[in-house]
């Protein structure tokens, strides 16, 4: 028999204010796969073997990422005495250092610090939350992320975890679904649509057993925001998933999460053994007659599979290619049976609507968009990395007042958003307000939160070349217009660079471009040239250089070795 | 799927119970509910491009060139979307037609190859969409030309796939998933790269691929092509010459030989489909080694003779053996005239009843206990009921590679919910569909079956309305059942109880059921045994005279049914009237004007053995090859040297045949008419589609000659359909077939009387038996004759292969299906294999106590250990060398499935 939930909360909370607020010193250090990948664990290592070596007490937390990318390594060192204080880009060195000088003789190395954590100050270390990247954030989502360890459920658990799903079971799946309602959650995953009416259409479907499944599929280049939760936070979306199932009564679930998340993988086993054992799953949760079962499917790295039917398809053990709809997977996803597809980012929003309420969620936002997004920031920019801010907030204050502009001084050419499927918008539209719906009119998307800053040095025909070189190797290549209507643009996109444009390129590239939106199956076809359409609408310039004095502005198209033009091709009927 | 679909989809003409309107483009039309856009357009004959529809495959979408405009919804594909009560839909509305552009230049872009010079040359659908569109060659000289793919697979002996034709519309990978349930080909790669390939990309011949080109007719453009395809001239409607399923066939024919090979969609046995011997199978017709003149042996070698001669040499050799040191053996490939006419012949010219045919080695025991529960020895039921069955049971058969189509009924019912039983001691392919499968020891069925009828008994799931109204003997047959204690069943067998037990509540609870078996059942020492084990588990169900029921012994060739029907059988006369009954015998007199003897005759394996004693002196052999059919085939050899005078009438100069004293050259099924009845008791048409090479003649035509020359009256027939009105007026089951009702199909016996319909099922109100009531009888366990020792330790069963037939007579002479199988295999467990050294590809040594050979090992777990298993097509290989000539008491048909042998290393 599992304790009860009260009774699991109390002891979380016991044990948390034990560890945080102990007499002994604790360091965090931030081992989600960005802080591993510059050496968090050497760091984490140098740690151990310095406090054992000077025989010093002090508890050493692994934590995930805060989303402070571009400063990983990152430390925290908590001290009874004063507030905690963070550190950025830590090394080995800087460990034994910080050892020495914070612990053993507390100076708190203001010159290295990034800023302090919590109540209280420290003279010369401005608090982390009213810093530059920190200050236009809201951090909701975000805000276990790096400061609990995540493969400890009872630090979720004491800093209000599964109480959304407490309450959920308390108020009953039609109240749960009016509050998911009232929130204005849309989807995060890139199509925006109303999260309240794909569980409302899943709960009045026929068939059982039903699912939810959480999409963790992060496809597009420059997202690592699922990836983050998912090392960082996993509870707080397994947390939505059961508020997803009880909702609309499902009994089986499924995280679907690429192989090459091998730190994420590993952190939701973890988290699903955990929630087993304090009786999160199985047949009776919480006491309650809610019954519920997850399984992780691991995704072979096709991005096509972040397509939620392509997914479905892939878990059923086939070949992973969109369905045609409808119907959809409400009424029929997967074997056949009504299932609720939600992204990684959704329900983590799910369970904290649950756990804070509808009005509380909206109260932040736009008229059409409620709540806060993750965006993550790439490219040319000073603070990459994760950030989370509330919809309505412009580029500009995202990319330079949190990015911090580019990170060598270069003008910023152009941002772009939304993945493959987004588009390019040019300094003079940074002003928009950013929403889920404000992108779409510019020609562009927020997409699944992509932000890449791309500076005056990058070619922007070789950037939409990119983006259909990517479609037309990821595409499904099920249906015609999307197999071949990619390829072609990315073939005309290539002459472009290659100083082989024709005059009535880009009049074909639209042509081409329209009869793939419309013709295709699934979004990624329908959306494919979305990247190219937006650089010809903003950058007519730089493609009539290419074309008609074939020159790259840039020098940035220039023939590699690797890249010499495939001799077969050629224009049809004009020879070369 | 639900039918109201199918009918939909299939375009019968049956009228629809409330039609929809709709406008397309303008015009009003109504459409079967059911039915989407593109379906309802395509019949009202509003043509709407599409490259991915196929009628027999559910809608894949991806093409996108049906895309179509419906008010109020905007842009969506017509192929799946649902006609409804109002809709207003316009396929070529500006936007829709630019789409369908863009994606039509896009494909010819990148499709290679030259149209003239292509196989699918004016039946292809991408020149039409092409053709539809418009190809403006100033907008297609501003696309970039991909680069050929170049690549060919030609490892098919009757099929290409050349990659730069292909528009990867999915059709082939749909139908060889979705209708033959085969799976050999699917898209592979991503992205632009995506092509249709083989698991791991080996060549299709190397593949799971059937051959059976199902694919290939269904392909829209040139990526898939037949080798050496030629337009017909013209096309004969006939029917296939192979399995007993009986499949429609169409041969185009062009400058007097067969050039191309169709399924006929009108023919309800097969509804367009064929296997790879069905398609591809008809090389032989053509063959040179074909037989085109009489031999006659002088000096012990053959000397080519004129007609008159030979028929004179035979008329001659007959003469001295008129009574029973005579015997004729019919043909089971031969039309239901041919063998009427020759047993007419034996009984009426020759006076005796010693006339049988290879009935005996395959269904003689369905025949006999068929007729004793049921009082008829046939399939119940028909082909088109399999879709409807819940639950089939199939035990003994190899479906998938002896009867193809119907395997493919079985596959295509399992995959849309029918519960599937497989009961073979080998892991088969029909087991990938099954629910159950039950791999019990050769030779162990009766314990089997009955084990199963004792859970249905004991746990009150028998149908007991049934069995009181309409059965006997069910309690004499209840306590045979004592022996049958679940522990006892699972020693004989080595099938767990429990899964015998899940097996049989399966059967009994999913109504209706259909049992098929064949020469799994029959083969065997109690093969009558085996056969009524089947129909008492079907009786004790109630599943028998209703739909989708009922016991389906399938027969193994074209007309081996008809061969029985009209009496080429040593007891019966035409219509299984009995030869001891007085007034039957006096009604036949007086038909064929003379006397007739009422001694019932020898059976094929008793004219064998009076062969080798002497007591037959000699023998008239029609399209038989018994020197590697029959078992214990050496035994044949002796038996068949011994005889006085052997006559081979056939259309190779087969292994038998060799020697004979003299051999008749035969029309085969392309170049006479006819009728074959197929395995459902279905009567079908045989057409004449070419000339006999040199002075090769139908069967009928050499039978009767022979009759006449040796006094024979009533043997003056010019046409086919002549001997058919005879055989109508005899057999009362015919009663009702002519030729004339035939052109509008077949039809199944009983059809009495020309305004019969014919019956699709049999038993629907009473049996056929004496009483009119379904007969149970009791069974006891036998087991097999022989069985392995420490001598001879390995059980040796026998089996068919998908691309030969019998004893390779006809495929062996059809160069490609000798390609894609080419030599006999042994198929050896790996746990044997191991134990005695043997590999895959290994030459080894069978013997058994009557023969050895030597053949190549392939090392499989499709045998279970401690037991192999061998097919009988190879002459260079005679497995029948090796089988035990034991016989089941009553059916007398030898226990081919069941010997002991040896294995040894071959000596290199």
């Amino acid at each position: 028999m599992t304790i009860s939930f009260q009774e699991l909360k109390r002891r979380s909370k016991e044990t948390w204010k034990a560890l945080r607020g102990s007499r002994r010193p604790t360091i965090l250090v931030g081992t989600a796969a960005c802080g591993r990948a510059v050496g968090a664990s050497e760091v984490l290592e140098a740690f151990r073997r310095e406090l054992d070596s000077r025989g010093l007490e002090g508890a050493l937390i692994e934590v995930g990422c805060t989303g402070l990318c571009y400063a990983e390594p990152l430390v925290s060192i908590v001290k009874p005495s004063r507030p905690g204080v963070c550190y950025g880009n830590v090394t080995p060195e800087k460990a034994r250092e910080l050892v020495e000088r914070c612990l053993v003789r507390d100076d708190p190395l203001p010159r290295d610090a990034l800023g302090t954590i919590g109540e209280g100050r420290v003279d010369g270390i401005p608090r982390l939350v009213e810093t530059a990247v920190f200050k236009p954030q809201v951090r909701r989502t975000l805000r276990n992320c790096g400061f609990i360890d995540p493969v400890r459920i009872g630090d979720y658990v004491a800093n209000e975890g599964y109480s959304g799903l407490a309450r959920a079971l308390e108020i009953g799946p039609e109240q749960i679904i009016d509050q998911i309602k009232r929130s204005g959650l849309r989807g995060r995953g890139g199509a925006g649509f109303p999260t309240w009416r794909k569980w409302q259409l899943c709960r009045e479907a026929q068939g059982a057993p039903k699912y939810v499944i959480c999409n963790g599929s992060e496809g597009d280049p420059g997202t690592f925001s699922n990836k983050l939760l998912l090392e960082s936070d996993p509870h707080s979306v397994l947390e939505g998933m059961l508020i997803a199932a009880y909702a609309v009564g499902a009994g089986r679930g499924y995280v679907y999460c690429p192989a090459e998340y091998a730190l994420a993988l590993q952190r939701l086993e973890t988290a699903l053994a955990q929630m087993e054992e304090c009786g999160f799953l199985g047949d009776r949760i919480l006491g309650s007659s809610f019954g519920f079962r997850i399984t992780i499917k691991e995704g072979a790295g096709a991005y096509i599979c972040g397509e939620e039917t392509a997914l479905v398809e892939c878990i059923e053990g086939r070949r992973g290619v969109p369905r045609l709809r409808p119907p959809f997977p409400p009424t029929s996803g997967l074997w056949g049976l009504p299932t609720v597809i939600n992204n990684v980012e959704t329900l983590a929003c799910a369970a904290l609507i649950a756990q804070r309420g509808a009005e509380w969620f909206a109260e932040l936002g736009t008229d059409k968009s409620k709540g806060t997004k993750l965006f993550c920031l790439s490219g040319n920019v000073k603070h990459g990395g994760v950030i989370e801010v509330p919809f309505g907030m412009t580029l500009r204050e995202i990319v330079q007042a949190i990015g911090g502009g580019t990170s060598d001084g270069r003008p910023i050419k152009a941002v772009h958003t939304g993945g493959p499927g987004g588009g390019c918008l040019p300094p003079s539209l940074l002003d928009t307000p950013v929403d889920q719906d404000s992108l779409a009119v510019l020609g562009s998307s927020i997409g699944s939160g992509g932000v890449v800053v791309i500076d005056e040095d990058a070619c922007i025909v070789d950037l939409a070349r990119n983006s259909l070189d990517f479609a037309q190797r990821e595409a499904c290549g099920q249906c015609v217009p999307c197999r071949l209507g990619t390829r072609q643009m990315f073939d005309v996109l290539t002459d472009i660079s290659r100083g082989r444009g024709q005059p009535d390129d880009l009049e074909l590239l639209a042509e081409l471009a329209e009869g793939v939106r419309l013709g295709s199956l699934c979004g990624l076809g329908q959306t494919a040239a979305n990247t190219l359409l937006s650089t010809i609408r903003y950058f007519p310039d730089d493609y009539q250089a290419h074309i008609q004095r074939k020159q790259c502005p840039t020098a940035a198209c220039t023939l590699t070795a690797d890249e010499e033009p495939d001799p077969s091709l050629s224009l049809l009927g004009r020879g070369e | 799927m639900p039918e109201e679909v199918l009918i939909a989809r299939s375009g019968d003409s049956q009228p629809a119970a409330r039609s929809v309107g709709l406008s397309i483009n303008g015009v009003k039309i109504a459409a079967d509910p059911g039915a989407t856009v593109l379906e309802a357009a395509l019949a009202a004959g509003i043509y709407i491009p599409h490259l991915c529809y196929h009628p027999d495959l559910d809608p894949a979408g991806v093409c996108r060139l049906c895309m179509v405009e419906i008010e109020g919804r905007g842009m969506t594909i017509a192929c799946r979307a649902p006609v409804e009560e109002g809709l207003v839909v316009r396929s070529d509305s500006p936007a829709v037609a630019r789409v369908r552009r863009t994606a039509v230049e896009l494909l010819v872009v990148n499709h290679h190859g030259d149209c003239l010079s292509c196989v699918k040359n004016n039946q292809c659908e991408l020149q039409r969409i092409a053709a539809y569109v418009g190809i403006k060659p100033e907008r297609l000289g501003r696309l970039r030309r991909p680069a050929s793919k170049a690549s060919v697979d030609t490892s098919n002996p009757f099929f290409d796939r050349d990659a730069d034709k292909c528009v990867l519309c999915g059709i082939c990978v749909r139908t060889c998933a979705e209708l033959q349930g085969v799976g050999a080909v699917d898209f592979v790669g991503r992205g632009y790269e995506t092509t249709v390939g083989t698991f791991a990309g080996g060549p299709i011949a190397e593949s799971r691929c059937e051959s059976c080109g199902e694919c290939v007719v269904r392909c829209p453009v040139g990526a898939l092509a037949l080798k050496g395809f030629e337009v017909p001239a013209r096309e004969v409607r006939t029917t296939c010459p192979y399995c007993g399923v009986g499949c429609g066939l169409l041969l185009g024919i062009r400058d007097d030989a067969i050039v191309s090979v169709r399924g006929d969609d009108l023919n309800p046995v097969n509804r367009g489909t064929l296997c790879v011997k069905g398609r591809f199978g008809h090389g032989f017709v053509r063959h040179p080694e074909r037989l085109a003149s009489p031999l006659v042996k002088r000096d012990g070698r053959f000397v080519p003779a004129a007609w008159d001669e030979a028929l004179e040499v035979v008329a001659g050799g007959f003469a001295p053996y008129k009574g029973d040191r005579f015997a004729a053996i019919a043909s089971a490939k031969c039309t239901n005239e041919e063998n009427y006419l020759i047993q007419k012949f034996a009984r009426v010219v020759m006076g005796t009843n010693n006339v049988d045919h290879c009935a005996r080695l395959c269904h003689a025991p369905s025949v006999a206990g068929l007729a004793q529960s049921f009082g008829s020895g046939a399939m119940t039921n028909s082909i088109e009921e399999i879709a409807h069955a819940a639950c089939i049971l199939a035990v003994g058969t190899n479906t998938t590679e002896a009867h193809p189509v119907i395997g493919l009924e079985i596959r295509k019912a399992a995959r849309q919910g029918a519960r599937l039983i497989v009961v073979n001691p080998k892991e088969i392919e029909l087991c990938r569909a099954a629910e159950f499968f039950l791999q019990n020891r050769p030779g162990t069925d009766v314990a089997l079956l009955m084990g199963m009828m004792r859970v249905i008994v004991d746990e009150g799931l028998a149908d007991t309305a049934f069995i009181h109204q309409r059965c006997e003997n069910f309690e004499a047959f209840r306590q045979s059942l004592g022996e049958f204690d679940l522990d006892r069943v699972e020693r004989i067998t080595g099938v767990s109880r429990e899964k015998i037990a899940a097996a049989a509540r399966c059967y009994a609870t999913h109504r209706p059921g259909m049992i098929f078996y064949a020469m799994g059942i029959t083969q065997h020492t109690h093969g009558t045994d085996n056969v009524l084990a089947t129909s008492n588990l079907a009786l004790l169900t109630g599943n028998v005279g209703r739909p989708s029921s009922g016991v389906n012994p399938l027969r193994g060739q074209n007309n081996v049914q008809g061969a029985c029907d009209m009496g080429a059988l040593p007891n019966v006369y035409p219509g299984y009237q009995r030869v001891d009954n007085p007034e039957i015998r006096r009604k036949f007199e007086a038909a064929w004007g003379g006397p007739l003897s009422d001694r019932p005759g020898l059976t094929l394996t008793e004219i064998v053995q009076a062969a080798y004693a002497g007591t037959i002196g000699a023998l008239y052999l029609v399209g038989e090859n018994p020197t590697l059919s029959e078992a214990d085939s050496s035994h044949v050899v002796e038996a068949l040297k011994r005889l006085k005078f052997l006559v081979v009438q056939d259309i190779f100069l087969t292994e038998t045949a060799e020697l004979a004293d003299v051999v008749l050259p035969a029309a085969s099924f392309a170049e006479k008419d006819g009728t074959f009845t197929n395995t459902t008791r279905r009567v079908q048409r045989v057409r004449k589609a070419l000339e006999p090479p040199g002075q090769a003649k139908p069967d009928w035509w050499i039978a009767a000659e022979i009759a006449r020359r040796l006094g024979g009256k009533g043997f003056d027939f010019f046409q086919a359909g002549e001997i058919m009105e005879e055989i109508a007026s005899l057999a009362p089951s015919y009663g009702g077939i002519s030729y004339e009702r035939l052109e509008q199909g077949g039809l199944p016996w009983p059809c009495p009387s020309p305004e019969h319909p014919g019956t699709p099922i049999l038993h629907l109100e009473r049996f056929a038996t004496t009483s009119g009531k379904g007969k149970f009888v009791p069974l006891a366990y036998r087991p097999p004759a022989e069985l392995p020792d420490d001598e001879y330790p390995l059980l040796l069963t026998t089996d068919r292969s998908l691309f030969h037939f019998h004893t390779g007579t006809m495929t062996r002479k059809v160069a490609g299906l000798d390609r894609l199988n080419g030599r006999e295999l042994l198929k050896i467990n790996p746990v044997d294999a191991s134990r005695l050294g043997v590999a895959s590809g290994e030459r080894i040594q069978v013997a058994s106590r009557r023969g050895k050979v030597t053949v190549e090992a392939q090392v499989t777990e499709v045998c279970p250990p401690g037991v192999v298993s061998m097919t009988f097509h190879f002459a260079e290989s005679p497995t029948n060398v090796l089988t035990h000539c034991a016989v089941d008491p009553v059916s007398k048909i030898p226990e081919t499935k069941v010997c002991a042998v040896r294995i040894e290393k071959a000596a290199p």
